[in-house]
């Protein structure tokens, strides 16, 4: 049989191209959508300050093969830059910075193409972005002089370009994520533990009648047979007989905890060649796929969520979200994913079993879209987007829901209770109970940093007097009354005024690894980005999310 | 409290950053602390530095660029294209040549002053003596077995009598999005051999899965791997980088999928199943290997507290969903067989063979042990080398445990060649119903 097969189909070798085998580890995660979201991108960076985290990030871009990107960078290299950044060496000295990062850094990858400014026809930031180039996101390190964050700002809002601040000072840093407005993300690749959904306490005709022919005489199959059923059929017969005597499923722990015990008890330790696994696997698998169904939290806000906006109201995601929400109104319960884990059985009845919850996603998928193409709109959405958002309905998630654009005061209001909430904390922190305290105290630290001038000398002192401890105190009780009085408030300000802007290169590397990740995400729109500040303690070796 | 001195390096220009930073006190810094030699004496710490790959050259990158400027680094790999998304000291005209010798003349190349001695070997190369020259060492390695043989090592180098003798290890590893930084100060705080619970083994598939009841596209290839290629020997050894050979794997899997109407085989996925492929990306190597050198930083300047010397040492790190890490003490163990003083329990049945405690061993999430010899009560019980001792111990592999006279609370001496300095002193733990 092998033979015949082998001989009818020629083998053609699906070996892989140059082009994938030099992305196979990375395709592993994001697939061939996702680079191909990645090599569309274009990114500019500007740089300012000692410059090394920005460049950091670029690298952790260009590496993964990100299409274009731009550098904007007034310095010109001295030697203390040689000290902090990898892609400047001795033969850079004197040059503009922007050129000597953009040739080192490009040089990584063939794939890639850098430009620099300024240059000879765009000497400021305001012609490079009324220029040609369309940018995808845009990063920039502090300190950021005002005029060029007012346009860089301004910019995001015109396009609904993504930008992201990043500041890097000793042994701390954050970078806060500024989405133009809410983002929906369908592919977030949950845990495979996680996706297991298979409607045990809701089986659908097909899947009832399959178990019911499998275990009818379920005490008079052979041995062999008994240890071949797969686990799910098992769990659909005994659920079945619990529910006659019980008048109800199991639903509570305790109920669960007998059950699987009931299961467990059927696995035949009688026969000679061993106990049946599958019976085992099923008793393991009570606790998780015994359960009723449920709206998870992520599609719940996604069902919520006023869409007015007339971009928003176009666009596919929010036709299939409204599509998802009519399907699971009439039916109370979400479109199948379809996929069913291993489980011990013969291979035709496994094949047969995946088919019928295979059969049943599909028919789901086909009726979401047929909503979706009876809506207004609906027609140009593409059927691989429906199937995609049917598959992940489950763990669809809505990033930057309240935020965006022109909600500054809201952006006050979560800085105040992030505030409050760090100033209710104990100073004094008991060893033996796990606690990571808030981090806002580092976030607060370095903004200040940003905004005040120091106030021991005159500000036109040359070269200028370093900002102190106190000088970052009295700016942070001024924006948060009262915070100056917390001891780890207090700490982060001695730190960042030892500091003195100075970057180190380990947290430059660190936090360009996890923006250029960030920025990865946004692109390929896979995986869940952060929302939207992530503070880093590299004191204490930690990082914490704030959606500031 | 910030305008307190400066202390030069040898380039006091070119380290202004650093130094503000690591010749000034904190408000985390001991109240001793001083600046003074700080910077010469990062300059003249020798750092050995384990793996050349993902990790390896970042944390190379890092550590010139962090004031060390004696540094060695292990590695016998050789440049593959698949390296060439992250590993960004190497180029495509690379290829082939050896990882540690490219990635120390780069550093060099960029980072003038600092001497970067490469080693294309493997670690266990090297014996006691080579290893003690060493202040620190930073592994970034993608092998466990090789982190084990490290750490045992090191933790067996500890004398009380010779401070010299202590040489801390920090140990970074990464899988996708996710990855974890921890720093094992040997002997004092918990060991690799401690934690090695938390890198359990993936459970293999049943042969008699492959071989009759295949239902994933995985078992097909397993199968094609294991079974059909003994079979055929299509080519003398398998070349897992032999797009040849790996075509050939291919093909039988997808054969053999076909006939039982199984989807998925693909190339690619025959490939990442044979050679245990683990994803890896630039951005991950970038954070866990800063989080490392971030640590030796801290060690060697005393700038601030580092891992291991408070409460934690070991930070988890997950970037799939949003930014998470979770920094906290990985507790040592006190029947840990490298650096613990007691037995650890191993469970087993008197009616086991000792084939079966063997499988057992490998099995174990905190044994993980593959090719073990073991003995007890004086005597030797199997062997697995040399060839003639392994023959006259291979009858007891079908006995019992009864019948070879081991009884509750035996102990029992295992060695693995992979970790040939290190006794493994398990206790056996009978069910209660069968002690004697």
């Amino acid at each position: 049989m092998t033979e015949i097969i082998m001989s009818q189909t020629p083998p053609i070798l699906h070996g892989p191209s140059e082009k994938e085998r030099k992305y196979d580890r990375q395709l592993r995660l994001w697939a061939a959508n996702g680079q191909a979201a990645l090599e569309s991108a274009n990114i500019l960076l500007l740089n300012s300050g000692p410059g090394a985290v920005g460049a950091e990030t670029l690298k952790n871009l260009v590496l993964p093969g990100i299409g274009r990107f731009a550098i904007y960078d007034e310095a010109h290299v001295g030697e203390a830059d040689l000290g902090v950044n990898f892609f400047l060496d001795d033969s850079c000295l004197g040059k503009s910075r922007s050129q000597s990062l953009t040739e080192l850094i490009v040089e990584l990858n063939p794939d890639v193409q850098g430009t620099w400014y300024p240059n000879e026809d765009v000497k400021t930031v305001e012609p490079l972005l009324s220029g040609s180039q369309v940018f995808t996101a845009i990063i920039y390190t502090h300190p950021i002089r005002p005029d060029q964050l007012e346009l860089l700002e301004a910019y995001g809002r015109e396009h609904k370009t993504p930008l992201v601040a990043i500041h890097s000072a000793g042994f701390y840093s954050y970078f806060q994520i500024n989405l133009p407005g809410t983002f929906p993300v369908v592919d977030t690749h949950p845990d495979a533990t996680a996706t297991t959904d298979l409607r045990l306490l809701n089986p659908w005709p097909e899947l009832a009648a399959f178990a019911e022919d499998m275990t009818k005489d379920i005490d008079a199959l052979d041995n062999y047979e008994h240890g071949h059923l797969p686990y799910v059929t098992i769990l659909l017969h005994y659920l079945k007989e619990w529910k006659v005597e019980h008048g109800k499923y199991p639903a509570s722990y305790k109920e669960k905890a007998a059950f699987r015990e009931l299961v467990k008890s059927k696995a035949r330790p009688s026969d000679p060649e061993g106990v049946h696994e599958n019976f085992l696997e099923g008793a393991d698998a009570v606790m998780q796929t015994v359960v009723p169904l449920s709206l998870p939290s992520g599609l719940k806000e996604v069902f919520e969520y006023q869409h007015t906006d007339p971009v928003e109201q176009k666009s596919g995601f929010w036709i299939i979200a409204d599509a998802v929400k009519k399907f699971y109104e009439e039916h109370q319960c979400l479109p199948l994913r379809g996929n069913l884990p291993d489980m011990k059985a013969q291979s035709k009845v496994y094949i047969q079993l995946q088919g019928i919850y295979k059969t049943k996603a599909r028919k789901d998928a086909a009726e979401i879209l047929q909503i979706v193409q009876a809506t207004p709109g609906g027609e140009h959405v593409d059927p691989v987007e429906v199937d995609l958002f049917c598959k992940n309905a489950a763990f669809v998630k809505l990033i930057n829901a309240t935020g965006g654009w022109g909600s500054e005061i809201t952006r006050a209001d979560r800085l105040k209770s992030a505030a409050a909430a760090m100033c209710d904390e104990p100073d004094e922190l008991d060893p033996q109970i796990p606690f990571a305290p808030s981090l806002l105290p580092i976030y607060l630290a370095l903004q200040a940093s940003t905004t005040t001038t120091p106030s021991t000398t005159p500000p036109s002192a040359d070269p200028p007097a370093a900002l102190t401890a106190d000088d970052l105190l009295l700016s942070i009780a001024e924006r948060v009354p009262g915070a100056d009085a917390k001891a780890r408030v207090e700490e982060a300000a001695g730190e960042v005024a030892r500091a003195e802007g100075a970057e180190l290169h380990n947290v430059a590397a660190l936090t360009g690894g996890m923006v250029a990740q960030e920025l990865i995400k946004i692109v390929t729109k896979q995986y869940i980005p952060i929302d939207n500040t992530c503070v880093y303690d590299g004191i204490h070796s930690r990082c914490q999310v704030l959606r500031l | 409290m910030a305008s307190t001195t400066v202390y030069p390096a040898s380039e006091p220009e070119r380290w202004t950053y650093l130094n503000r930073v690591r010749t000034r006190p904190g408000p985390l810094t001991k109240p001793d602390f001083s600046g003074e030699g700080i910077a010469a004496a990062m300059e003249s710490m020798r750092i050995l530095v384990i793996g050349a790959g993902g990790l390896g050259c970042e944390i190379l990158k890092n550590l010139a660029l962090s004031g060390f400027k004696d540094i060695h680094v292990i590695d016998m790999d050789t440049i593959d294209i698949s390296n060439l998304n992250r590993q960004f000291l190497f180029r495509q005209e690379d290829v082939g040549k050896s990882k540690a010798e490219v990635a120390a003349r780069f550093v060099e190349k960029r980072v003038k002053g600092v001497k970067i001695t490469p080693h294309n070997n493997r670690i266990q190369d090297f014996d006691e003596d080579f290893y003690m020259q060493f202040q620190l060492v930073v592994c970034g390695l993608d092998s466990i077995e090789a982190r084990r043989w490290i750490n045992a090592m090191l933790v067996n180098m500890v004398d009380a009598e010779a401070e010299d003798s202590f040489k801390p290890l920090i140990d970074g590893g990464t899988e996708g999005f996710k990855g974890q930084a921890r720093v094992i100060l040997p002997t004092m705080t918990s060991c690799i051999e401690c934690q090695l619970n938390m890198h359990a083994p993936r459970a293999a598939v049943p042969l008699c899965t492959l071989a009759s009841i295949p239902r994933q596209p995985e078992h097909c290839i397993e199968w094609a791997h294991v079974i059909a290629w003994d079979e055929a020997k299509p080519f003398p050894q398998l070349d897992k980088d032999d797009p040849e050979h790996v075509g050939w794997l291919y093909q039988k899997a997808l054969t053999r999928a076909q006939e039982f109407g199984i989807p998925g085989v693909t190339y690619a996925l025959t490939q990442g199943v044979i050679k245990n492929i683990i994803p890896a990306i630039a951005s991950t190597n970038s954070v866990i290997a800063a989080a490392c050198c971030n640590e030796a930083v801290k060690m060697a300047s005393d700038s601030a507290p580092f891992l291991g010397q408070g409460l934690d040492n070991y930070m988890m790190y997950t970037g799939d969903d949003a930014i998470y890490t979770y920094t906290f003490s990985a507790e040592r163990k006190p029947d840990c067989p490298v650096c613990g003083q007691t037995a650890r329990a191993l469970p087993a049945d008197p009616a086991w063979t000792l084939r079966e405690l063997l499988d057992s061993l490998a099995a174990l999430p905190e044994a993980q042990l593959r090719r073990p010899s073991v003995r007890a009560a004086g005597k030797t019980l199997y062997m697995q080398s040399p060839p003639s001792l392994e023959e006259q111990t291979r009858p007891n592999l079908d006995k019992t445990l009864a019948e070879l006279g081991l009884d509750h609370g035996q102990e029992v001496g295992v060695t693995d060649p992979a970790f040939a300095t290190v006794l493994f002193t398990f206790k056996l733990e009978f069910p209660k119903d069968k002690r004697q």
